[in-house]
């Protein structure tokens, strides 16, 4: 850790520069694109599940935890209804409403490769170790298995459906083959050449296929080669060398027109069906475009309406623009690359100084140092006391931690799994720590969406099924049960943020539907429903003084709501009025914390993964003209003239790939960094590639 | 001195080739290339230059088959013609005047001539109107865009001439002619990556529309779907490291050439990625590339003036050289033994050039090292090279780091071998001085050679062979035998005297003279003010003269006799050349934006000859050349042509001489014969019989001229008819056996004697 002396124009802060948080983002294994509802889904390494919404800046709506020992292989949409199969031989179906898994039904078939759902929403197909293609029916609450297609001597690695639903290709070892769905029959055999050299003794491992409504069928295997096939007379119409090594994954847009493919050296080729013959019918499909944004294999690639999204073990999402099929360029269609979940997975005992890590499958407190004097700003302090790792604390169980948090003043730590939830007391006197777990608790604190904890640490909130909050009060013979806050109306969908007022009269919860409830806690009753705002609630807070509720939104406006008179405050009038100025507009982070400084109180305190900004609300607000980055300018001015150039953000971007800050009561931040360049040295070594002059 | 007008400056032999893109006839026999204000007609299995098409009266800028008919060829030039040529018998069919401007810049086909004008570079489109009359003016054009790229390989018609592509800066631009439509397409100048996204040239596909593109990166990209203002897509291919000089389509549109400064062809397969073969180490950086009607054959034209002819499986068959003039840092030199002009050939080479034939002879690797085309590279260079005057030794200087403060120079020296004919390194000397060598001369008597160095340190070296008693081996190296140095000055130049008796170095101001046996300085000369530029002895009768220049304008003649100055003139000389077969000396003055030559005898003052305004750039480099057999021209002006040619090296490296009239008309009426030899088709049949006539007519009119060819090789062409005609017409062997003998007998009568009399 380093302290820091941040001092400039937005005040004076000693920062707490944290990079102990060793945080690892699991590599992308599936991707699934709905194109209805314009979601797309994720599947990890890790066996998590996540929901981005493409058309709301990609913001992470859900994430379901994933398992130990569950390895998803493939991830399909059945209407709005998302399945997964994986290595252990089961598909599940989430419960997608409250961010958990609903059932897992064993296919019986050994380990599942890939799993793919027909254009018609009736069936799913899995294949499987066994060489068996499974099919099996979509009810209404559940899926049944109908059937199987004739069994292969090997294993089926990729199925894909013709958009019709009559037939089915379905990639092997060495081979493609076509079966009729009706008969279970397979109606071609097509072999795949394996490489030349001495890979010819290695299998060709057909490792996705596409079938186009005309009857084309395009694979990508571990030659290196995209082929394609006529499913009328099973033979190689043409075939793509895209790369030295495996071409791992493929993606057809809508209306079949472009192709990708990612290959394992982290590039991304583009095909387009074009006509070679300017104004012909006769078209082909033409190697275009090449993306180089990976460094590591790219495991899964989707071409939704405008753009192409692609991730692989390098654990980022990339979603590149197609510029041609975009009709105004704007901050939406930059490129974006998404490392860090738009969660907290740190919380802060802010009046202990202790930081809690959330990990998959641990947690750890932190005890933070102490630096000594005064330095210089943008100078490095002395560090008197070290951080201190005070505990790690084991998950129980094999599901991963789905939120946790540590009281304000140190004495709670409390987590939930999809199946558990627990609370621990901990003791703290010098260098004993002891942790007791509170063992009776209430039923209804079974498992928790979001969890937080009142100013005074009296109280928990733990939000559950329904957007439901129940309140535990805690005390030193444990946590005792003292009613829930239900919403008067709206959806059921899972509560994502919670927010408790510093006087403990309020508590704000926000969910994917992007409803914001708040609530009285005096009475328990519902208080009132902000206005329902079109894009998602990134982080919000409740100001100490004013009682006002400050949201952030994933397209980057801000919102301040009155609690008391149930309305937009004048201020947050005037920002919608005036609109945001153009550079803030356009970056491509959530905000992810709103603080307050209670010795400021104009002072509103946000941070998103690059930079670090205060909004001062009693200065002007930024129009387009006037210069959005102004610090160094204002450092060259008199006083006078600062005050009238000054305007209300104020930026520091000294800090790079924030995961969290955090403003502590003696005025020092706590920054915690985790630097890409970390992430990138402990991802298994990349395929090896000749690079010119090296 | 009257201005004679019999004598005219000529751009001789060693133009470029390298201009435009080389063409390859449909037949894959000749390849055709523009050469100054020639189109060159080379054979590709010989590489020898069969003809030229002569005609246009300034430099030729593009030349392209008519699509019509394969065996004739359209060409263009700055002179504002476009001249249609039936190229195989050299006869010039068309004459079209295009009147853009000025002139016509760039030419391309497909029934529309496309062309621009210099200044602002507009593509014009003009119809060639279809007339019978041999010269007609082309009236009919439309502009198509009026702000092209300079570099023709930036156009290129698509499919079919269906459309024109043109690329300039950041855009490209697609011009439909049916729909009379431009479509553009920018790239951004740069991004994160560094990428300079300029066009450098374009090909289009010859079936699909596919225009490629190449970029000052080394991109290639091939853009495709570009009748849409946003669908259009491009694919990028990058193996280039530099940018990318020429793209080619094969006829069939299998393969994509292209080449750049690597000097590498690189094919890429159409349609299959990145899937590419290479045919490195071409010599100079690819400037162009043409592909044979049938895909047999590939050209690549070079920049150090090259034709390269390669076959499509990628093996060089030919290579057509023409004079390398790149970079010219030594003297223009004639070897005496081959009387070939000597200068600086591929980078660390010597070229020898023929120029009677106008023909590239070979090229002496002096750095003997692996050269590396790559832009801002520090190699060795040839800077000095000298003959001895029998043509048995050769010092060469090389250098490197110019620009950098450590100068590493090597002086060699090579011998003549007279068992492989060509010169072999003798001595090696690695610090000959301390700084850089100045100049360099050897001793012109016969019996001992020396050579002598100056050098930026402030000393003049001599070097002799064999003077070293260490080295106890048979052959004789160099070694330096005397250190001569005046006060500390810098020397600028050294000259022997044409006996060898003496020895002039300049020191700044000062020129020095020495006797080489007894290294005993015997006088000084000095004419202040100025540092001495150029210092050469008279020859013959006005030995007893010393010339030099100075830069403060002045010419100055010693008479060594008196070590008195004889005259001086004052004329700024560039470049003071003396004739080794006459008294004659050649000055070259540069004066307000134009040179003019003095030629004069050091006797005397007054100059023999005076042309004024040679050329319009500064002269540095002349060399006279003897002439094989000496004019006999009474004239007083053209005397000093008689026997030598004077060749000269202007600043655009444009290799210049002059000629007389007479020498002209003599070599218009010799290639005026060889048109009306080559007009008549030759078969087996004309040979046979038809010479036999053309020669009795001669023999009954009487009126067979002294010809001025030389004599024909009979021999040969009795084995020609004799391997060429069919055995059903041959006549009995007996019979050909003593025609046969026969022509190897050699006729010593001045009459002709036609070994097929027998048939009368």
């Amino acid at each position: 850790m380093m302290s820091t002396d941040l001092r400039s124009a937005m005040g004076e802060f000693k920062v707490h520069r944290v990079r102990f948080f060793d945080y690892m983002p699991s590599g992308i294994r599936a991707l699934a694109f709905n194109q209805d509802t314009e979601r797309m889904a994720v599947a990890r390494m890790d066996g998590s599940v996540e929901v981005f919404h493409c058309s709301d800046r990609f913001f992470q709506e859900k994430i379901i935890p994933g398992r130990e020992q569950c390895g998803i292989e493939g991830l399909s949409w059945v209407g709005e209804r998302l399945f997964s199969a994986g290595l252990n031989g089961g598909i599940t179906e989430y419960d997608l409403t409250n961010q958990k898994v609903k059932y897992t039904i064993d296919a019986y078939g050994g380990p599942i490769w890939t799993i793919t759902g027909n254009q018609q929403g009736t069936h799913l197909a899995v294949g499987c170790e066994d060489g068996t293609v499974k099919l099996f029916e979509v009810n209404e609450d559940q899926i049944q298995f109908e059937r199987n297609l004739d069994r292969q001597k090997s294993r089926i690695i990729s199925l894909s459906w013709h958009p019709s639903g009559s037939k089915i290709a379905a990639g092997m070892m060495d081979m493609i083959q076509v079966f009729n769905v009706e008969t279970g029959h397979s109606i071609h055999r097509m072999l795949a050449d394996r490489g030349a050299g001495t890979s010819r003794s290695k299998e060709c491992v057909v490792w996705s296929v596409v079938y186009l409504s005309d009857g084309t069928i395009i694979t990508g295997d571990s030659v290196g080669m995209v082929k394609l096939w006529d499913d009328q007379t099973g033979t190689l119409i043409k075939s793509h060398n895209v790369t030295k090594c495996d071409v791992l994954a493929l993606s057809v847009s809508q209306n079949e027109d472009s192709l990708v493919a990612g290959t394992s050296e982290g590039i991304v080729v583009q095909f387009q069906f074009v006509s070679m013959v300017l104004e012909k019918d006769d078209k082909e499909w033409v190697r275009t475009r090449t993306f180089r944004n990976h460094t590591h294999d790219i495991r899964a690639v989707a071409e939704i309406t405008t753009a192409v999204v692609s991730g692989g073990m390098d654990a980022q999402l990339v979603v590149r623009p197609l510029l041609d099929k975009i009709e105004v360029r704007s901050a939406a269609s930059a490129l974006r690359k998404i490392h860090f979940p738009h969660r907290r997975l740190v919380s802060c005992a802010r009046k202990s100084g202790l930081m809690l890590f959330q990990y998959p499958g641990h947690l750890e407190l932190w005890r933070l140092g102490e630096s000594e004097g005064k330095g210089t700003p943008g100078s490095s302090l002395f560090v008197k006391r070290n951080p201190e790792k005070l505990l790690q604390l084991k998950v129980k169980g094999e599901d991963h931690i789905r939120c946790s948090a540590v009281s304000p003043c140190g004495g709670w730590i409390v987590y939930s799994t999809a199946s558990t939830l627990r609370l621990y007391r901990l003791h703290c006197d010098n260098n004993n720590i002891s942790i007791t777990k509170i063992s009776k608790l209430p039923k209804v604190l079974s498992s928790a969406n979001q969890l937080c904890f009142s100013s005074d640490s009296s109280h928990l909130f733990s939000a559950s099924a329904q957007s439901s909050v129940h309140i535990a009060s805690l005390s030193q013979s444990g946590c005792k049960f003292v009613g829930t806050l239900k919403p008067k109306s709206g959806s059921h969908q899972a509560i994502h943020l919670l927010a408790a007022s510093e006087d403990g009269k309020w508590l704000a919860s926000a969910n994917s539907d992007h409803e914001v409830h708040i609530y009285n806690l005096q009475t328990q009753k519902a208080h009132c429903t902000v206005p329902v705002y079109s894009s998602a609630v990134t982080a919000m807070g409740i100001h100490p003084a004013t009682n006002c509720l400050f949201m952030m939104h994933a397209d980057q406006q801000m919102f301040e709501y009155s609690i008391e008179q149930k309305q937009y405050t004048d201020w947050s009038r005037t920002v919608q009025r005036k609109g945001l100025h153009r550079f803030w507009v356009e970056r491509d982070t959530p905000c992810l914390n709103v603080m307050f400084n209670p010795q400021n109180p104009s002072h509103v305190i946000l941070h998103d993964m690059y930079m670090l900004c205060i909004i001062d609300q009693s200065l002007p607000l930024p129009d387009d003209k006037t210069q959005f980055y102004n610090q160094l300018t204002l450092k060259s001015l008199t006083e006078e003239q600062r005050k009238s150039q000054s305007h209300a953000f104020k930026v520091c971007k000294t800090f790079k790939d924030i995961l969290c800050v955090e403003l502590m009561p003696d005025q020092s931040l706590v920054v915690v960094e985790r630097p890409l360049e970390d992430i990138a040295t402990q991802l298994p070594a990349p395929i090896k590639q000749k690079k010119f002059a090296t | 001195m009257v201005e004679t007008s019999d004598i005219r400056v000529v751009r001789c032999g060693g133009s470029k080739v390298n201009l435009t893109p080389p063409i390859i006839s449909s037949d894959s026999r000749f390849v055709l290339c523009t050469s100054g204000d020639l189109v060159k007609v080379y054979s590709t299995r010989t590489e020898e230059w069969l003809h030229s098409l002569q005609g246009h009266t300034n430099q030729v800028t593009g030349i392209t088959l008519n699509p019509a008919n394969h065996l004739q060829v359209y060409s263009c030039s700055v002179d504002g013609t476009v001249k249609l040529w039936d190229f195989i018998d050299g006869i010039l069919i068309k004459v079209q005047l295009v009147e853009v401007h000025e002139t016509v810049e760039i030419f391309l086909s497909s029934g529309l001539c496309v062309s621009a004008c210099p200044e602002c570079f507009q593509l014009v489109s003009v119809h060639l109107p279809k007339s019978a009359e041999q010269e007609v003016e082309a009236k009919e054009m439309s502009a198509v865009s009026s702000h092209i790229s300079k570099n023709p390989s930036c156009t290129a018609f698509g499919r079919g001439g269906e459309y024109i592509a043109f690329a300039r800066h950041l855009q490209l631009n697609v011009y439909f002619f049916r729909k009379q439509k431009t479509y553009s397409f920018s790239l951004k100048a740069t991004d994160k990556k560094g990428a300079k996204n300029a066009f450098t040239c374009i090909a289009c596909h010859p079936t699909d529309d596919c225009i490629a593109t190449g970029h000052e990166d080394g991109k290639i990209r091939l853009w495709r779907n570009f009748i849409h203002k946003k669908e259009y897509t491009y694919s990028t291919q990058h193996w280039h490291h530099n940018a990318v000089n020429t793209l080619c389509f094969t006829p069939e549109g299998t393969h994509l050439l292209s080449g750049g400064i690597e000097s590498v062809l690189v094919q890429w397969q159409y349609g299959a990625g990145n899937r590419k073969e290479f045919l490195p180490r071409l010599g100079g950086s690819i400037l162009h590339i043409s592909a044979s009607s049938d895909g047999q054959l590939f050209c690549t034209s070079h920049s150090d003036n090259k034709i390269t002819v390669i076959e499509s499986s990628f093996k060089v068959c030919g290579v057509i050289q023409g004079l390398v003039k790149d970079a010219v840092l030594t003297d223009l030199m004639i070897d005496p033994r081959s009387k070939a002009l000597v200068l600086n050939g591929k980078p660390g080479h010597l070229q020898f050039y023929s120029l009677l034939r106008d023909k590239h002879l070979y090229n002496l690797d002096i750095v003997q090292q692996e050269y590396i085309y790559e832009a801002g590279l520090d190699q060795f260079e040839v800077v000095k090279a000298a003959f001895d005057i029998k043509g048995s030794w050769l010092a060469t200087v090389e250098e490197r780091g110019k620009k950098s403060s450590d100068l590493e120079f090597f002086l060699k020296l090579w011998a003549f071998d007279e068992r492989t004919q060509s010169f072999v390194l003798n001595t090696t000397i690695t610090a000959a001085h301390t700084d850089r060598i100045i100049s360099m001369c050897f001793s012109s008597s016969e019996e001992t050679t020396m050579l002598v160095t100056a050098a930026e340190d402030s000393q003049f070296k001599a070097w002799c062979q064999g003077a070293d008693a260490d080295t106890q081996q048979d052959q004789n190296f160099w070694s330096c035998d005397f250190v001569g140095s005046y006060h500390k000055l810098n020397p600028t130049n050294c000259s022997f005297s044409a006996d060898s008796s003496l020895l002039a170095v300049s020191f700044q101001e000062v020129i020095t003279i020495w006797s080489p046996d007894t290294w005993e300085m015997l006088t000084t000369l000095c004419q202040p003010p100025g540092v001495i530029r150029d210092l050469c002895f008279g020859r013959l009768s006005c030995s007893k003269y010393l010339l030099g220049t100075t830069t403060k304008n002045l010419l100055c003649c010693w008479n060594l006799l008196t070590c008195e100055l004889e005259w001086s003139t004052s004329v700024d000389v560039s470049k003071l050349q003396p004739d080794p077969f006459s008294e004659n000396v050649a000055a070259f003055s540069y004066q307000s934006k134009h040179t003019d030559l003095f030629v004069f005898k050091p006797s005397e003052p007054r100059p023999l000859f005076t042309n004024k305004n040679v050329c319009s750039e500064k002269v540095h480099r002349a060399v006279f050349v003897p002439r094989e057999e000496p004019l006999n021209s009474c004239d007083e002006s053209t005397q000093w042509l008689n026997r030598s040619q004077l060749y000269f090296l202007t600043q655009n490296m444009d290799l210049l001489t002059f000629s007389t009239a007479t020498e002209e008309d003599r070599m218009l009426s010799s290639s005026k014969q060889l048109v009306i030899d080559d007009s008549v088709a030759v078969t087996p049949f004309y040979l046979l019989l038809g010479k036999h006539r053309q020669q009795q007519q001669k023999l009954n009119t009487q009126s067979h001229p002294v010809s001025d060819k030389p004599q024909q090789t009979q021999g040969s062409v009795t084995i020609k008819e004799l391997l060429h005609t069919p055995a059903h017409v041959l006549p009995a062997a007996s019979v050909l056996c003593s025609m046969f003998v026969n022509s190897f007998l050699i006729s010593n009568t001045g009459v002709q004697q036609d070994p097929l009399s027998w048939l009368t």
